[in-house]
């Protein structure tokens, strides 16, 4: 037993082997949506053709309508989905030839190109024999989308710093009150716009100090608070505000404000620059949230306090204020995104007139992975697929008009599902800080 | 510079954890804290680096009073701590987090990293740490990552540096090269502060011995004063450093695991391919540093492990793909390693505690409802068996000392009919008086003729109790060397050195 043993020079490897865990889910999901396009786009298959327009009367530089014969476009497409299905098959059962990092590009870019192809493959068919306005179609996805992303910027500081914030509905409702009420009676948006800045950080300073000082749960003080905002703004909307809506429910729109040049560029100009007050700040809230997360002072130690507040403590990171201001100013946010449905959309306050976008605003702050940039792509996303509906809606499709209604958040649901899977956010998100 | 407390004083409602506690560390000395788990060592170093506020009691630096309301005033005043638990984001680079806290910005507001890059190399470079400013934190292997603490403290010019169990985490190589960091630092004028329970290192590394048991100062001790006079005074009473037993008499190969792989949710491999068979009445034991997939093993005999490729038998019968009810019925004790998050359930009673894995059959359940008054007797008699010391069976076992939950956990996984026991860190954070205790059960265990495995990071656990050793590095088992292996050759093994002639 007693063998005298000297170690030698070979030590074991030393990194840990990596095994691709096998998921059947994108494989299943794709087969699924072609056997969607073969009865829709073959066996269904209408005649005709689409007309897509890539320009309206008003731009300066025309474009010439795009034409796809419905059935023909609609077989090519079919066939093109199966083909891609058989590339992510191959890739799951035999993707092992290939690097994990190719794997991932080849799989992504599949699915990108997947998405794209059905899209054109859908639109193509339920607008047969019609004209879709593509331009439209984006501007209406900039303007529903707009609400998503300052909800959704205001999601993402509040989870980096470490508070789950439910409560993004209740601040976008808030802030589309309050802004209609103060520019209808200041007869001032600018002023509408503060206020709303000011409701949601009111908001943000309830769920603050519940989670934060009283160790409530953090999505029950949410519930509790989106509850709360719909239920007074409700109340006082038929108290006050329809007892005089000329003087206290009538509020002055922010005007469109083309940007020279870059408006007339074909397509996005129209679509991205030709645009309120309000979607430029929102351009810049995204550009500023982003830098400032990960590359000031600010963001850092944001970051630390949702991540682990005990060694943000021990390096003289005072936890709880940090916690408590950027909530409010996650509020602050949140609320111009309430002033948009009132102070650009429409000009006055309606009961429950969010209907739900603080929820879809909360989908895309995981969806986009708790990243502010890619929050924004989720949340244009959700509000593409509200705005087909409308389009749609209004040309005509043979779609049902009910069932066009869950698209928004069919995709939601799909999107959280079944394309993030299991997603690491900020690891103290929704745990309070005690000292001991 | 000059540390000094004096009459430091903290309570925790009735608990008294430092009862008027003085200290003095000197410049460029190294002055031990020795202590058992639970003496207040943590506590009072707490207390200096303003995480809690002394009840009584002042700190003086330089013969100055100082007051901190924070982390941030004790850093201010030169202190930096090394802790148990790392004190680092693990999704930050090495630089942003040795810069957290006292960011340097450029243009603009915005982070200056270069200057912090600058800065964990100038420090790196000099204690010959090669660490790379870019690195993510959590892909570091812990040993780095402890450097990298060592570079947050010292990139705030600490002058006095408080290392609280700084080696529980690393291998016995990297402890001894931490062992010539901190004479380093101490020849360079820094005043150490180092907090342990473990003799060796004490008496290896300090110039002065600080004793400290229930909260208070018992005595001062030179390094030259033997283990046995060290372990005394730190427990009070006289201690029998060496488990008594006799040479095993191993039976048949009981439990066989072949090619066992286990995958963790990221895909990696955190067992790899690991093949060993434990024989009646020996005790395996299974060596390495925390995190190198003893746990995850462990978790996979049980079932406790969704992904596993590969086959567990016990005498024969396949565990594998069973459930953990069928495993446990197959005979399996299974303490596991965190015994307040995965041993036990606080808020529950000793009592119930101890019933828990026989909840759904006789004796304790008939016709769907349970037979209290069969469980209060079967809890007072392991109570008893067990030396559990609390005021009565209904106590929750929350509020239990460590030594006495470990009891609680040990009795309910050992009143079975056992065909294999299974000990991961059995005496982790637990005191003397139960360390013992738990060591003389592990060694019946294995006289009754059951196959033990102990799984430890504590290489004088391993030493004292096994019959054979398995180290693991990095999810594989580096080889299964005898009881009687010199410690040195351990050491290499949990870094992952093959030993070149491996007997059974």
């Amino acid at each position: 037993m007693s063998a005298t043993i000297t170690p030698d020079a070979t030590p074991v490897s030393v990194t840990l082997e990596s095994t691709e865990i096998r998921s059947w889910k994108a494989p299943i999901a794709l087969a699924v949506f072609v056997v969607v396009a073969v009865v829709l786009f073959v066996v269904l298959g209408r005649d005709g053709a689409t007309t897509f327009r890539l320009s309206s009367d008003s731009d300066v530089v025309q474009l010439a309508d795009w034409v796809l014969p419905a059935r023909p476009t609609g077989i090519t497409v079919t066939v093109l989905l199966a083909l891609l299905t058989v590339v992510v098959v191959a890739l799951t059962t035999m993707g092992n030839r290939l690097s994990a990092r190719a794997r991932r590009m080849v799989l992504a870019a599949s699915i990108v190109a997947f998405t794209f192809l059905f899209l054109l493959g859908f639109l193509t068919w339920a607008a047969a024999g019609a004209a879709i306005p593509v331009t439209g179609l984006l501007l209406g996805t900039v303007s529903l989308s707009a609400p998503l992303i300052f909800g959704a910027l205001g999601g993402v500081i509040s989870e980096r710093v470490g508070v789950v914030n439910v409560a993004i509905e209740g601040q976008l409702l808030a802030g589309a009150f309050c802004a209609a009420l103060v520019a209808s009676v200041t007869g001032n948006p600018f002023v509408g716009l503060v206020a709303a800045m000011i409701a949601g950080v009111l908001v943000s300073f309830v769920l603050a100090a519940f989670s934060i000082k009283y160790l409530v749960d953090q999505v029950i003080v949410g519930v509790v608070l989106n509850v709360l905002v719909l239920g007074l703004t409700s109340f006082l909307y038929s108290t006050v505000l329809s007892v005089d809506t000329a003087a206290l429910n009538t509020a002055p729109r922010f005007p469109r404000f083309p940007i020279p040049v870059l408006s007339d560029i074909p397509v996005i100009g129209p679509v991205l620059f030709r645009q309120t007050l309000i979607v430029y700040l929102m351009y810049i809230a995204v550009v500023a949230v982003y830098i400032g997360l990960f590359h000031t002072k600010w963001g850092l130690r944001l970051r630390a306090v949702g991540e682990h507040p005990q060694a943000a403590d021990t390096v003289g990171i005072r936890v709880n204020p940090t916690r408590f201001w950027n909530v409010s100013l996650a509020g602050a946010v949140a609320g111009l995104g309430g002033a948009y449905f009132t102070l650009d959309s429409v000009s006055s306050f309606g009961k429950d007139m969010t209907a739900g976008a603080g929820f879809i605003a909360l989908a895309a702050v995981i969806f986009g992975r708790w990243n502010p940039v890619r929050a924004t792509f989720a949340a244009l996303l959700f509000g593409f697929a509200t705005n087909l509906q409308n389009v749609l809606g209004a040309i005509g499709s043979p779609v049902p008009s009910e069932f066009m209604l869950m698209l928004p958040y069919v995709v939601t649901v799909l999107a959280v599902a079944g394309l993030v899977g299991y997603a690491r956010g900020p690891a103290a998100s929704g745990k309070p800080y005690i000292k001991s | 510079m000059q540390l000094e407390l004096r009459g430091i004083t903290k309570r925790f409602g009735a608990l008294t954890a430092n009862d008027h506690i003085d200290l003095v560390v000197a410049p460029g000395e190294i002055h031990c804290l020795l202590g058992e788990n639970g003496a207040g060592k943590s506590t009072l170093m707490n207390v200096l680096y303003g995480l809690y506020q002394a009840d009584e009691g002042e700190i003086l630096l330089d013969g100055a009073v100082q007051h901190f309301d924070g982390p941030g005033d004790a850093m201010r005043s030169g202190i930096g701590m090394v802790h148990q638990h790392f004190m680092l984001i693990p999704v930050f680079t090495v630089a942003e987090n040795v810069m957290l806290g006292h960011e340097q910005t450029s243009f603009g507001g915005r982070l200056d990293l270069d200057a912090a890059r600058k800065r964990v190399r100038e420090i790196s470079d000099r204690f010959g740490f090669s660490v790379d400013p870019d690195a993510i934190v959590g892909d570091l292997p812990v040993g780095v990552q402890q450097r990298v603490e060592i570079i947050k403290a010292l990139s705030r010019d600490a002058r006095v540096l408080v290392f609280d169990e700084p080696t529980a985490v690393l291998t016995p190589q990297e402890t001894d090269e931490l062992m010539a960091i901190m004479r380093q630092l101490r020849d360079e004028g820094t005043s150490i502060v180092f907090i342990t329970h473990k003799l060796r290192e004490v008496r290896e590394v300090a110039d002065r011995i600080t004793v400290i048991r229930l909260g208070k100062v018992v005595g001062e001790a030179a390094p030259t004063a033997s283990n046995s006079d060290l372990a005394a005074l730190m427990v009070g009473r006289a201690v029998e450093l060496v488990v008594q037993k006799q040479q095993a008499r191993p039976g048949p190969a009981s439990l066989v695991v072949e090619n066992l792989d286990v995958i963790d949710p990221n895909g990696l491999k955190v067992v790899n391919d690991v093949s060993f068979t434990v024989h009646e009445g020996e005790i395996l034991a299974i060596a390495g540093v925390q995190g190198n997939g003893q746990t995850e093993l462990t978790e996979a005999i049980m079932g406790l492990q969704p992904r596993v490729n590969g086959r567990v038998s016990l005498g024969g019968q396949v565990l594998t793909g069973l459930s953990v009810r069928r495993v446990l019925d197959a005979g399996v004790g299974f303490v596991p390693e965190d015994r307040t998050e995965d041993g036990l359930v606080a808020e529950m009673t000793i009592a119930e505690n101890l019933m828990l894995d026989r909840s759904h059959s006789e004796p304790f359940v008939a016709r769907g409802s349970l037979r209290l008054e069969h469980l209060d007797g079967f809890a007072e008699e392991k109570k008893k068996e067990f030396d559990i010391r609390a005021q009565s069976i209904s106590t929750p076992a929350g509020r239990l000392s460590g030594g006495n939950q470990q009891k609680v956990v040990l009795a309910r996984e050992m009143s079975r009919d056992l065909r294999l026991l299974i000990a991961a860190q059995p005496t982790r954070g637990i005191d003397v008086g139960s360390i013992e205790f738990v060591h003389k059960r592990m060694v019946e265990t294995r006289d009754a003729g059951i196959p033990v495995i102990v799984v430890s990071t504590e290489l004088d656990e391993v030493v004292a109790l096994a019959d054979r050793i398995a180290v693991m590095y990095r999810g594989s088992i580096v080889g299964i060397v005898p009881g009687d292996t010199p410690r040195d050759v351990l050491g290499l093994m949990m870094a992952g050195e093959r030993p070149s002639e491996v007997a059974a």
